[in-house]
């Protein structure tokens, strides 16, 4: 067996992995280089724009939505509890939309992706509802659901499960046949299949999936919020609007931006961490 | 490793792909004995592919059975394992975990799954790679994996669809050699389909010629060599030419019997291709 030239692998592969950490470091200490030169320049395009309103008496009484006074008002939101009811509140809601759209769009997914009957039957009615502005379900939504925290979960899981379905049926549609019947010549029960071979296989799509109706559901929270309930992000904005508290609105919608994205940094760790396709790290 | 053969009997087998359809083949009849290896050749489209599909439980027949040992199958078993022409691999399993995962579907406990890969392993000379990505292995690393991968199961026919055309011809030749000889020291079947003449003489004690449309068993020639056969061997080149001849006329038989079409070898890549 002359091609295997076993001996040395393991220092060969440590040599690989040296070579691996030393790329990695550099282009996290380049991305983080870029992370922190983005925010400088948005920051410092935000402080003219607030010394501009500030010093022009036309809009003088607006002076409240610039970066200083902004970044003032977060320490008296955290001890007012305002910044974390108001987060607690936003997030349970996107937390069981998300859920609600995860544990249904994952299986429909696989459902389309594996039996082409279904996916057939199932693209018409999908691709009109899914064209539906899920914002204009509210009526509906209020109507149906008893709690205000039900019409906004259910539009959170309407607008993020299309994602969802559709891209894990996608990755189910990019996914070796013979996976499949290698698994079925060594003896996988339907149950080991889906677990042993499919959601392995299509982690990355899932992942993607989430991350997509992460988007899309965060988007249609904070508008959702504006109607009706009195806790929230989307709440806490139309108060602070009420209030003219422009320091305290600014500051909120502040948080929108953190909150997204420290949530989408995570789902593009997660898809780093469960792809397996080379070049997706 | 401990792994006995089986006795296979296939009687009146028939396939068709659609109700309507002409049959792949129909009343095919096949005998193997305990530990024998065969080769099945033949033109492509004849069905020898179908053939071991159906045998692999894979498919079912639309008539006939097969029996190993006096027993019908019916469905796919780790007792037969196949290997196809691409390793499909898992790439986001290890190597060790690629060839465990039949143990793993079948229950094993952790230990005892570990110790027989790495048995496994050994026997295709990869237990430096247990832990290495199998996107990091070589085409014939990654074959190698595929084989063990069906070793590990110990079956009792191992049952190969031109495994080794997509390799470079040294890795080709050397997995030839070891697949035999590990099937001989182990005393599994094989059941091998195969464009490669010089494959069918190198790994099988008996070649089963397939010709036609429908597909028939034109010819069954007993290879009878001794191990370890070399290529350049005059009685490896005498089989050769022998099992060339018996092609072409299974070919030229099948031909005036309707098919239409005419055989044709390819001296450089010492394979037989059809050209219709």
């Amino acid at each position: 067996m002359s091609e295997n030239a076993t001996s040395g692998a393991a220092s060969a592969a440590a040599g690989v992995t040296g070579g691996a950490g030393a790329r990695f470091a550099l282009a996290a200490s380049k991305g983080a280089v870029n992370f922190v030169l983005g925010l400088a320049i948005l920051a410092v395009l935000w402080g003219i724009g607030g010394y501009m309103i500030a010093t022009n008496p036309k809009t003088a009484n607006f002076a409240g939505f610039g970066l200083i006074p902004t970044l003032q008002s977060f320490p008296e939101l955290w001890t007012m509890g305002k910044l974390q009811s108001a987060t607690y509140a936003s997030g349970f809601r996107l937390g069981s939309g998300m859920l609600i759209a995860i544990l249904i769009g994952v299986p429909v997914g696989i459902l389309m992706g594996r039996v082409t009957w279904f996916r057939k039957l199932s693209n018409s009615p999908f691709q009109l509802l899914r064209m539906i502005s899920p914002l204009s379900w509210m009526p509906i939504a209020v109507l149906v659901f008893s709690s205000w925290d039900g019409s906004i979960v259910f539009l959170v899981a309407f607008a993020s499960v299309w994602p969802v379905i559709y891209q894990t049926a996608a990755g189910l549609s990019k996914v070796d046949p013979a996976w499949f019947k290698v698994a079925r010549n060594l003896g996988a029960t339907p149950f080991q299949m889906l677990t042993q071979i499919i959601l392995p296989a299509i982690s990355f799509d899932i992942f993607t999936g989430i991350r997509l109706a992460l988007g899309v559901a965060w988007v249609v929270l904070v508008p959702a919020e504006l109607l009706g309930v009195t806790s929230g992000l989307g709440y806490a904005i139309k108060d602070a609007r009420e209030t003219l508290s422009y320091d305290h609105l600014t500051a909120m919608v502040l948080t929108i931006g953190i909150i997204g994205y420290a949530l989408d940094t995570i789902c593009a760790m997660l898809i780093k961490r469960f792809s397996w396709h080379r070049g997706d790290a | 490793m401990s792994i006995r053969g089986v006795e296979i009997n296939i009687h009146g087998l028939g396939y068709r792909y659609s109700t309507r359809g002409n049959p792949t083949f129909s009343n095919l009849r096949l005998q193997a004995q305990r530990g024998e290896a065969l080769a099945i050749i033949g033109r492509s489209g004849c069905g020898k592919s179908t053939l071991l599909h159906i045998i692999a439980g894979l498919n079912r027949p639309t008539e006939g059975t097969i029996e190993f040992d006096g027993k019908k199958v019916d469905g796919p078993s780790s007792r037969w394992v196949m290997m196809f022409q691409a390793p499909h691999l898992y790439p986001w399993m290890k190597v060790s975990q690629n060839v465990g995962v039949g143990l793993k579907f079948a229950g094993w406990p952790e230990k005892e799954k570990a110790e027989r890969v790495d048995e496994a392993l050994r026997l295709v000379e990869l237990q430096d790679y247990a832990d290495v990505s199998v996107q990091d292995l070589s085409g014939g690393q990654q074959q190698r994996v595929a084989l063990a991968r069906s070793l590990v199961m110990e079956p009792e026919l191992l049952l190969l669809d031109e495994p080794f055309s997509a390799l470079d011809a040294f890795t080709r030749s050397s997995l030839q050699r070891d697949v035999r000889s590990i099937a001989k020291k182990l005393g599994f079947n094989l059941i091998i389909v195969t464009h490669d003449i010089d494959e069918a003489v190198l790994m099988a004690d008996r070649a089963v010629i397939m010709a036609g449309a429908p597909g028939k068993i034109m010819d069954e020639i007993d290879i009878g060599l001794a191990d370890p056969r070399q290529r350049q061997d005059p009685a490896v080149q005498s089989m050769r030419s022998r099992l060339m001849e018996a092609f072409h006329t299974a070919a030229q038989v099948a031909g005036g019997a309707g098919s239409g079409a005419a055989a044709e070898v390819d001296t450089d890549t010492e394979s037989v291709s059809q050209h219709a």
